[in-house]
Formats: structure tokens, C-alpha cells, sequence
């Protein structure tokens, strides 16, 4: 163990050099009231709420996480209750099963609030649309400020709409 | 012959079913099928409603023989085969809530991925007054009873990044009394939404059962289709097949053996499992143009024929994760507080793998060494060298060795598949008419284990009834087993080790 962290100390971090944010993307920004935004800084908490994907996008979010990604750098990291986010990061067609989960997770989120819809089954329920299981998009069921569509999007397309969120307007 | 063969004789063999046989059977065989199961004869390799039909696919070891066993239920009702077999019983609580079709005499008459919540019911699907009603009630868990006992509910959104599902534990202190699972919240209606497309566009849905093994369910659903029309894909489709199902076999046991550790608390394996994780994602995405290479396979070949620099990409990935991997193992062999959490965690006994025909890690940390690679040797594994992992443990260390020594075994088949890929075409044409209609059955080892894919298509080549079949039907109830006589705060960890996929059954 210790060549190896040792070896840490001596070569180059493997991190990526931070994407610009997608300018497409920056309607949110738009959105944000400056005050808010004034107020959480460049620190915003983030609870993934899976709503029936496929597990794709999941594993493309897990991702942000590694030493590539970085996600924390930018000041955004993974929080396990939805009374502590800022943001509410959402997958999935939005089953029937979990729309109720869904619904409560939003609740618990104090204001102010925004709501990311990542994938492409997220925006408008993608493949499974029309499904007599499945609500069909985020937006469907709770308001949403952005879209990071892709199926799944990659970890760069999701910094990329996440540093949206920071644009001023 | 074998004596599952041999029994079958009594029932009429079906036309048009590729490549293993389909036999209509009568009620009074259908029990001495259910008891042949019970007795681990042969394994249950799925079970699924079609119209008023059920089907049962079974497979009898060690000759890996497989057939279909199809009963038709005029009345919507079948002799349950969980009533004899307890395997069988979520794939007829599901099966039950897809198609009406109910087992008689089964042992658990809950609804299982009907939560009272869809907006209509699946198409197709027989009337069931008493069903709908216990659907939309509250779900009764079963009851638990003892002195000094208490409750915690779980999910469905859980503290991570992971799927929904409910778990609902009885713990007396710390440690699990019981473990009850409730799942189905993912249901997407995906067999449904498959109904009347064409393949092209079906392939797209079966990838997107479970995102993991994404790659495994085309190809389980390609190869089904293919042995429907009776068709073979070319050479060099075959070979390329075979190199992304291992690099998604990699680059998803690197990801568990890191989250598995990092649930012990163990961060900086998770750290470097992750950047061996995210290099084989990248080499994937240079060779096949997607990370998780979604809709690359397609019926007939693959969508894509790789550029040299892609393969070549693939080549230093190999190496690297080569050299990488024997540090690895030293850390997770040599780090004690990580070996007093995963040594004797979570064990699944080899009689209970044995009886659900568990599949992947699972089952083969119990001693089962069942790989459809192997079993049922698919081209063109059955032209490479390669070894099945075993140990017969059946805890959560089993489980992480069991993935280690996968890896190593799936960089040789990388290596083997460079070297040997035949230059050629990359796909072949697909007929578009198929008078009076075909069906196909595959089964292909997913990372997380024997993935079944079934497929009955019309007289235009469209989909007339898809099924498919996760490796998580029969590792889910053993995570109930595994985990009892644990400690609550080690339920992640064992979790973890199994790591079955919640779309994947919840379809």
C-alpha cells in the first residue's frame, strides 16, 4: 500500500482540466434568483433521486465522483437526505411506482430549490414514453429548471449542466 | 439421454423454436417438471406469460441441456410451480401481475411489481378483481414476532446513487433477524413497450434493462432474434460481440471490487478502482464511440466496425490494467481491518445457490460454477481459452474473488480476441418476412451473471412477445438469506457483494 501511496505524492493528478459550461444549458442560470445564489455560493448539495431508470444514467453520475471528474472541486457533492440538498438530481421516466417517492423527495427539500432532469428519459420519458408504467419526464411531476439530456449523458456533459447552474445572469 | 430430455418426450415439440427445443406439455407433466425442480434435478432457467400460455425454460446440468416447457391455462390459471419450488415464486408474483395468469396453489399470493399505481393495465392482461384490490391495498410484509424486536424500513430512494427498492428489516440490537425485500419500483413496462416493433428498434429497449449490461442484453436479445430466423452473424461481428461483453465484464467488476471496499469504509481502493473503471470506459468509448457501448450490437452483426487507433486503445488498456491489478490485490489481501469486514460476511450456502441456479459471482462463490460461456460455449467463446473462477465460501470475500480472478481471466480473452478478430463484413441483412412466424431463445453470461433472453416475432419479423430475464430473479432472495445473523450496519457491504440490478428485475 505504501509504493502506492507513495507513487501519489510523486506523479501528476489524473484530474481533467474543468469543462466550460454549456451555454446551451445556462437557461437555469437565467432562472436563478441572484440573491439565492448569492447566499449558497459556489456550494450547492445535490440528492440523485433514481425515478425508474435503467441504471445507466446512475453509473455515468457515480462517475463524477472519481479523481477524473473531481465533482467536489467545483463545490458540488452528493448529499444522502434531501433535507440537506440544494438540488434535486433526477433520472428516469418517473415510474408510476416511484412517483410518490419522487414527490416526497421534493417536498423535503427546503427552499430555495432547483430540480436537474438528467438523461434523456428524464426530459420526456425517452424510450419508455407512452408506457402505461411510466409518468413520462421529470417535469411531469415536479417543476424542472434544467435538462442534461443524452442517454446516458456523459460525466462531461453533466459538469458541463451542473456549472450552469453557477452562470450568472 | 438425460432425464429431463426423456420426460419431455411425453409432450408435443413445438415447430420453429431455435436452437433448443419447445414442448407443449399437459398439467400432469407440468407437476412432474415442478418436482423435478424441487428435488434439483434440473434448474429453473425462467418462467413467463404469453397470451394464456405459460412457459418454463429449464436446464439440466452437468449435459446443459435446455428446453421450454410450455402449458396452456384456458381457465388463466397454471399448477404454481413455487409451490414445490421456491425459486419460482417472485417469477410467478410477476408473471401473475403482467398477465393475469395465476398460480394455483402458490405459496405467496402478494402482488410483486404492481403497486396499484399504473395507469392502465398491461396490455393484454386478464381481469382479476382480487388481485387489482390487493395491488391498490397497502403491502402486507410478512409478520415478524419475538421479544425485543424492531423495524427499519429502507427506501425506495436509498442514501447513494443506487435504484429504488424497499427493504424492510427486523433486527433484535444490531444484528438482522430478517430481511424482506420489496421491489418494482423501476418497472418500466418494458416487454410491453417491445410488442409490435421491429428488432432494430426492440435491441434498443432490451439495452436498456439494465444499464450495466447493456451490452449483455443486446446480445442476448441479438443472438435470440438471430436463432429465431436462423440466421448467423458474420465472423467478425462475433468476435467484436465478445470484446465488448468483456470489457463491460471489466470495466463493472473493477467498479464493484472499489464500491465494495469503499462500503468497508476503504476509500482509496475505491479511488483507484474507479480511475482503472473510467480508463476502460474511455478505450470503450475510443474503440465503440459510447462509454457503456449502447445500441452497438444490433440483430446480425454490430452497428459499428472499431477504428485500428480504437483497438490499439484497448491494447494499453489491457496492460495497464495488468500491471495495476497485482497492487491492487496485495492492498485488498494485506489491509486487515478490510479483511475482518469482508471474510465470513454475508454467506450464501452452496444448497441454496444450487437450488436457485444462482448465476455470476454469486452463485459461483457457492460453489456453482455455472458460465454460460462455458456451459453452453456460444461462439467464439468456444474457441477461447479461459478458466471459471470458483470458491465455495459463499461470503462477501468469496464474492470480491471471484470478480478479481474475472478480470484476470477476462484480460486473456481481450488479448486472445485482438489477436484472432477476423477482418469482414459487421453485420448481415436481416429478413423482414418470416411467414407464419419464429421464435428464439439465448442465454449469455452478463458480469452479473446468465442473462435469458426469449423472443417470438410475427410473420412481418416485428416482436410479438419479448422476455427477458435478469441473473437478479434468483440472486435477490438470497441477499434475504445471506444477510441474516448479520449486523444491520453490514447490510451495504453485502449488498454491495451481490450487487444485482433493480431494473433488471423490475423490468
Amino acid at each position: 500500500m505504501w509504493t502506492l501511496l507513495l507513487q501519489g505524492a510523486f506523479k501528476p493528478p489524473v484530474t481533467d482540466p474543468a469543462p466550460v459550461a454549456d451555454a446551451a444549458l445556462s437557461e437555469l442560470a437565467n432562472r436563478l434568483d441572484r440573491a439565492a445564489k448569492q447566499r449558497l455560493g459556489r456550494s450547492l448539495s445535490i440528492r440523485q433521486v433514481d425515478a425508474g431508470s435503467c441504471n445507466g444514467c446512475e453509473l455515468e453520475i457515480n462517475a463524477l465522483n472519481n479523481a477524473f471528474y473531481d465533482l467536489e472541486r467545483f463545490g458540488l457533492r452528493f448529499v444522502a437526505s434531501p433535507r440537506h440538498a440544494d438540488v434535486l438530481l433526477v433520472t428516469g421516466p418517473v415510474t408510476a411506482n416511484m412517483r410518490e417517492a419522487l414527490e416526497r423527495a421534493w417536498r423535503a427539500i427546503p427552499d430555495p430549490k432547483w430540480v436537474v432532469a438528467v438523461g434523456n428519459c428524464a426530459h420526456d420519458g425517452g424510450l419508455f414514453a407512452g408506457s402505461y408504467a411510466c409518468i413520462g419526464g421529470v417535469s411531469q411531476v415536479v417543476p424542472v429548471d434544467l435538462t442534461i439530456s443524452g442517454c446516458p449523458p456523459n460525466p462531461t456533459q453533466l459538469l458541463q449542466g451542473l456549472l450552469a447552474l453557477f452562470e450568472q445572469p | 439421454m438425460n432425464a429431463l430430455a426423456q420426460l419431455l418426450q411425453g409432450g408435443e415439440p413445438v415447430a420453429a423454436h431455435g436452437p433448443w427445443p419447445r414442448i407443449t406439455v399437459v398439467p400432469s407433466l407440468w407437476h412432474e417438471l415442478a418436482d423435478g425442480l424441487a428435488e434439483n434435478r434440473w434448474s429453473l432457467l425462467g418462467l413467463w406469460g404469453d397470451g394464456d400460455t405459460v412457459h418454463m425454460a429449464l436446464l439440466e446440468e452437468p449435459r446443459s441441456f435446455i428446453a421450454v416447457a410450455s402449458l396452456a391455462c384456458p381457465d388463466g390459471v397454471f399448477p404454481s410451480i413455487g409451490r414445490r419450488h421456491r425459486p419460482a415464486v417472485r417469477l410467478e408474483r410477476a408473471l401473475c401481475d403482467l398477465t393475469g395468469l395465476a398460480p394455483d396453489g402458490a405459496p405467496d399470493a402478494r402482488p410483486w411489481l404492481d403497486h396499484g399505481r399504473w395507469s392502465s393495465a398491461p396490455p393484454g392482461r386478464i381481469d382479476r378483481p382480487e388481485r387489482l384490490r390487493a395491488a391498490a391495498s397497502p403491502y402486507p410484509f410478512l409478520p415478524v414476532e419475538g421479544h425485543g424486536l424492531h423495524q427499519i424500513p429502507v427506501g425506495p430512494i436509498h442514501a447513494g446513487i443506487i435504484e429504488p427498492g424497499h427493504f424492510r428489516f427486523t433486527a433484535c440490537g444490531e444484528t438482522v433477524v430478517r430481511l424482506e425485500e420489496r421491489l418494482g419500483y423501476a418497472h418500466k413496462g418494458t416487454e410491453a413497450l417491445m410488442r409490435g416493433r421491429s428488432l432494430g428498434d426492440a435491441v434498443r429497449l432490451a439495452g436498456r434493462v439494465s444499464g450495466d449490461s447493456t451490452v449483455a442484453y443486446a446480445l442476448a436479445f441479438a443472438r435470440a432474434a438471430e436463432a429465431a430466423l436462423g440466421m448467423v452473424p458474420p465472423p467478425r461481428a462475433v468476435w467484436l460481440r465478445a470484446l465488448m461483453a468483456e470489457l463491460e465484464r471489466v470495466a463493472n467488476h473493477i467498479g464493484d471490487i472499489g464500491a465494495i471496499c469503499n462500503d468497508a469504509s476503504f476509500s482509496l481502493m475505491h479511488t483507484h478502482c474507479g480511475i482503472l473503471r473510467e480508463r476502460t470506459l474511455r478505450a470503450a468509448e475510443a474503440c465503440f464511440g459510447h462509454r457503456l457501448m449502447m445500441d452497438c450490437i444490433l440483430p446480425g452483426g454490430i452497428a459499428m466496425d472499431p477504428a485500428q487507433r480504437g483497438l490499439e486503445e484497448i491494447e494499453t488498456l489491457v496492460a495497464e490494467v495488468e500491471q495495476a491489478l497485482p497492487r491492487l490485490i496485495s492492498i485488498y489481501e494485506g489491509t486487515t481491518s478490510l479483511q475482518d469486514r469482508t471474510v465470513g460476511a454475508g454467506i450464501v450456502t452452496p444448497e441454496f445457490a444450487r437450488s436457485f441456479a444462482s448465476g455470476g459471482y454469486v452463485g459461483r462463490a457457492s460453489g456453482r460454477a455455472f458460465d454460460a460461456r462455458r456451459a453452453l460455449p456460444y461462439p467464439p467463446y468456444d474457441r477461447l481459452q479461459f478458466t471459471v473462477p470458483t470458491r465455495t465460501e459463499g461470503d462477501v470475500n468469496a464474492r470480491v474473488w471471484v470478480r478479481i480472478e474475472e478480470i484476470q481471466q477476462s484480460l486473456g480473452l481481450i488479448r486472445q480476441i485482438l489477436a484472432q478478430t477476423p477482418n469482414g463484413a459487421i453485420d448481415g441483412a436481416v429478413p423482414d418476412t418470416t411467414p407464419g412466424g419464429c421464435e428464439g431463445m439465448a442465454v449469455v453470461e452478463a458480469f452479473r451473471g446468465d442473462v435469458l433472453a426469449w423472443l417470438a416475432l410475427d410473420n412481418r419479423a416485428r416482436v410479438r412477445r419479448c422476455h427477458v430475464r435478469d441473473a437478479s430473479w434468483f440472486q435477490w432472495p438470497l441477499l434475504e438469506a445471506a444477510i441474516e445473523g448479520n449486523i444491520v450496519a453490514d447490510f451495504p457491504l453485502c449488498n454491495k457483494s451481490f450487487n444485482c440490478s433493480y431494473s433488471g428485475q423490475d423490468l
